[in-house]
């Protein structure tokens, strides 16, 4: 079988800059949805003070994560900041005190055995750091009675263009990244670990191979530099050669895909009990003048990040995360999210106004998962839901491939993605 | 703060556009035209030009009648017209090629929606109105190079027994449409359409393969099966028609049965019809069977849950 993939420029232009620690902020502004799952609700009351990594928000729900403050001070007030998915998600400010305390609640985790190690992973608010933000606890929280996996996939092929937080990852917390794999390697009785990195960044394959050099359970796979490669599918394929069948995760196939960041940060997570309140975050874009990695403080405001990169002018496009699968952001002070791992600036971009699909198929060769994205536009524009479930819609990853080499500009994309809700729809009704 | 673009994801997009690809098919046609213009003189260039002219003319008029946006620009109506005056003889009169335009155009292309929506190939579809309206205006074939004497000789194309060598056949010194007989030009043009990764070489690559068996199988001579892929329309409609992306089908194993039915009705025409040639025929015949074959063409999606794959049936 073979998977299809594009080539993309790169625009790496950030991958020699060291992380910046960027001050904490006088204000920081946290969504109590970070992450895929769960909303979690607030646990402080306007007024409270609170210390670096204190809990404010949580859920009971299995698919979540906590979410901690990221600098000390007081709540001041409950808001609500319109989510990039288009919908208004409760935030909690917090004004800063300027002490920058840490709370008394951090320090490392006593972690005797599995179910320690995973109670563990779940307080530290771990999540996704590659985008998605899928709970890490939900990953690792597998059955082990039902299936076990035997294989450990560290992402780290960072296929989008621009971003190079999880290069920079590799480069400054390579040590880290080895860490955090062997730790879940040992708590979870994961036998073998492979760490994908695309071949466009040589030093972080060297890097890795040289840490993994006396561990030989632990290999490091060079993947061709290809769209997209790090799709979790896409990279179980690359590396394994193992398919993941439509609905199912990735453990069904015996493999669990953590990105590298993530598994740096749980490293460290288990290290000092320090949960996930700053992440690394890749500042570029036309109008950047110095494109840079930071780390930030979640809850930060993106104007005030990008301040420290200079821009020239004003942008005129604002995006966070990477330019294939990253959102629009509505405005420049947008609070920092777990998930961003980039926010990119964009001056005179270019827009594109489609015009009538040609039937070149080039949107055909260029889907991963190996559908008709062309026939699927037809079928969602006669709102035909057999043909969308017969074409296999919801097998659409949404890596914007078939957007990407569209000559006429056409959002196949984007439709389907109605495609698939409007598919949800009509199953709901029972249609 | 100015206003921000939002716009759904991916926000960076290939270079490629639908005019790049037409510019390209244009260029690849260009040795085709030098040749003729060499082989049939300067009215091959008048015919072409006129014809490009005519195209886009109906174009314009059709989408302003229809008051629908212009798509002049894509360049497609210029890559029709310059494929339906190559499938003209160079001394056809000049209404009838403007006739040929306008069914190709407005009949084939805007009545039916525009670039992509249209069924059957415009310039194809032209011939076949002309052939079947002004036969005897179609049918009669100017001499390689007539333009030098003084009086106009006409010959016999060699399909329709007239005499050629292999080599005149690959040069395209016989007789002819003005575009189609210079094979050496028209594979030129296609290898630059395949290294532009503009067309995918299985359809012309099954479309002559099969015309070059089923000659060899039924003759049993090289020369002969070689004869029979330099002739008539067969490396222009395989290498420019049968590629065509609005009318032939959208997956490789669909390119590939679409190549091999057109090479095999070509075959059936030429040998068992009563017309000389077969190509256009043979094309307009799959381009009606494309949507067919797309439904049972569709590929294998990745991880797909097994479950019944009954193509083409959704009910």
């Amino acid at each position: 079988m073979t998977v299809h993939k594009i080539r993309l420029p790169h625009f790496k232009h950030s991958a020699e800059s060291e992380t910046i620690a960027l001050p904490l902020p006088s204000r920081a502004v946290i969504s109590t949805a970070q992450h895929l799952g769960a909303v979690c609700t607030p646990t402080v009351n306007i007024g409270d003070k609170v210390k670096i990594g204190d809990v404010i928000a949580d859920s009971d729900a299995v698919m979540s994560a906590p979410v901690h403050a990221s600098i000390s001070g007081t709540v001041t007030a409950f808001t609500e900041v319109l989510h990039i998915s288009g919908r208004n998600m409760p935030s909690i400010v917090i004004e800063s005190d300027g002490k920058n305390e840490i709370s008394d609640a951090v320090k490392p985790p006593v972690i005797n055995s599995r179910e320690d190690f995973l109670a563990a992973v779940r307080k530290s608010g771990s999540i996704g750091l590659g985008g998605a933000g899928f709970p890490t606890s939900m990953k690792l929280g597998f059955d082990p009675k039902e299936k076990h996996p035997d294989k450990l996939i560290i992402n780290g092929a960072e296929c989008e263009p621009y971003i190079t937080s999880d290069y920079r990852c590799f480069i400054e917390e390579g040590e880290k990244v080895l860490d955090g794999a062997l730790l879940m390697m040992k708590y979870l009785d994961i036998p073998e670990c492979v760490i994908g990195i695309e071949d466009n960044k040589p030093k972080a394959i060297e890097k890795m191979r040289g840490l993994c050099a006396s561990y030989p359970n632990i290999t490091v796979c060079a993947l061709k530099s290809s769209y997209p490669q790090g799709a979790e599918k896409t990279l179980i394929y690359s590396t394994t050669g193992r398919v993941v069948k439509e609905g199912q995760l990735p453990i069904s196939c015996g493999c669990i895909v953590i990105n590298s960041s993530t598994c740096a940060f749980i490293s460290d997570y288990i290290k000092t009990g320090m949960p996930l309140v700053s992440r690394r975050i890749t500042v570029d874009g036309n109008i950047v003048k110095k494109p840079a990695n930071f780390k930030v403080a979640v809850g930060m405001s993106i104007a005030e990040i990008v301040e420290h990169a200079e821009l020239d002018g004003e942008p005129d496009r604002i995006i966070l995360g990477g330019p294939m699968m990253g959102a629009c952001a509505f405005e420049l002070d947008y609070p920092l999210s777990k998930t961003n791992n980039a926010v990119l600036l964009f001056k005179d971009s270019p827009i594109y106004s489609p015009s009538s699909c040609i039937r070149c198929g080039r949107c055909v060769r260029a889907c991963s998962m190996g559908l008709m994205p062309t026939a699927l536009e037809t079928a969602f524009d006669m709102r035909d839901a057999k043909a969308l479930s017969r074409l296999n819609v919801n097998l659409c990853v949404n890596c914007g491939a078939c957007s990407y080499v569209c000559p006429a500009k056409r959002n196949l994309a984007e439709k389907n993605q109605l495609a698939k809700a409007f598919l949800r729809e009509q199953t709901k009704k029972g249609v | 703060m100015s206003k921000l673009i939002i716009e759904p994801s991916p926000h960076i997009k290939s270079p490629i556009t639908t005019q790049k690809i037409m510019l390209t098919v244009i260029i690849a046609l260009l040795p085709a035209l030098l040749a003729s213009v060499i082989i049939f003189g300067l009215r091959a260039l008048v015919m072409t030009v006129i014809c490009c002219a005519c195209c886009v003319i109906f174009e314009w008029v059709t989408r302003k009648i229809m008051k629908r946006d212009s798509t002049i620009s894509d360049l497609s109506a210029i890559v029709t017209g310059m494929l339906l005056s190559f499938n003209l003889p160079v001394t056809l009169p000049i209404y009838m090629a403007v006739i040929g335009c306008f069914v190709a155009i407005v009949i084939v292309k805007q009545f039916f929606g525009g670039i992509g929506q249209n069924f059957a190939n415009p310039a194809i579809t032209a011939r076949i109105v002309l052939m079947l309206s002004f036969t005897s205006y179609m049918t009669s074939w100017a001499q390689p190079f007539y333009y030098q004497s003084t009086e106009l000789v006409t010959t016999s194309t060699p399909l329709a027994g007239g005499e050629a060598s292999l080599m005149d056949m690959f040069l395209g010194t016989t007789g002819g449409c003005l575009g189609e007989t210079c094979a050496l030009a028209l594979i030129i043009g296609g290898i630059f359409l395949v290294i532009t990764r503009v067309i995918s070489p299985a359809t012309p690559l099954c479309f002559i393969g099969t015309v070059f068996v089923l000659s060899l199988i039924s003759t049993g001579d090289i020369e002969k099966a070689t004869a029979a892929i330099l002739s008539g329309g067969l490396m222009l409609g395989a290498i420019f028609m049968a590629t065509d992306y609005s009318t032939t089908p959208l997956t490789l194993p669909g390119k590939i049965i679409f190549g091999i039915g057109c090479g095999l009705i070509t075959m059936l025409i030429r040998n068992f019809g009563t017309m000389p040639e077969g190509v256009s025929y043979s094309i307009l015949l799959m381009n009606i069977l494309t949507p067919i074959i797309d439904r049972f063409t569709v590929p294998k999606a990745f991880g797909e849950a097994e479950k019944k794959r009954r193509a083409g049936n959704d009910g």
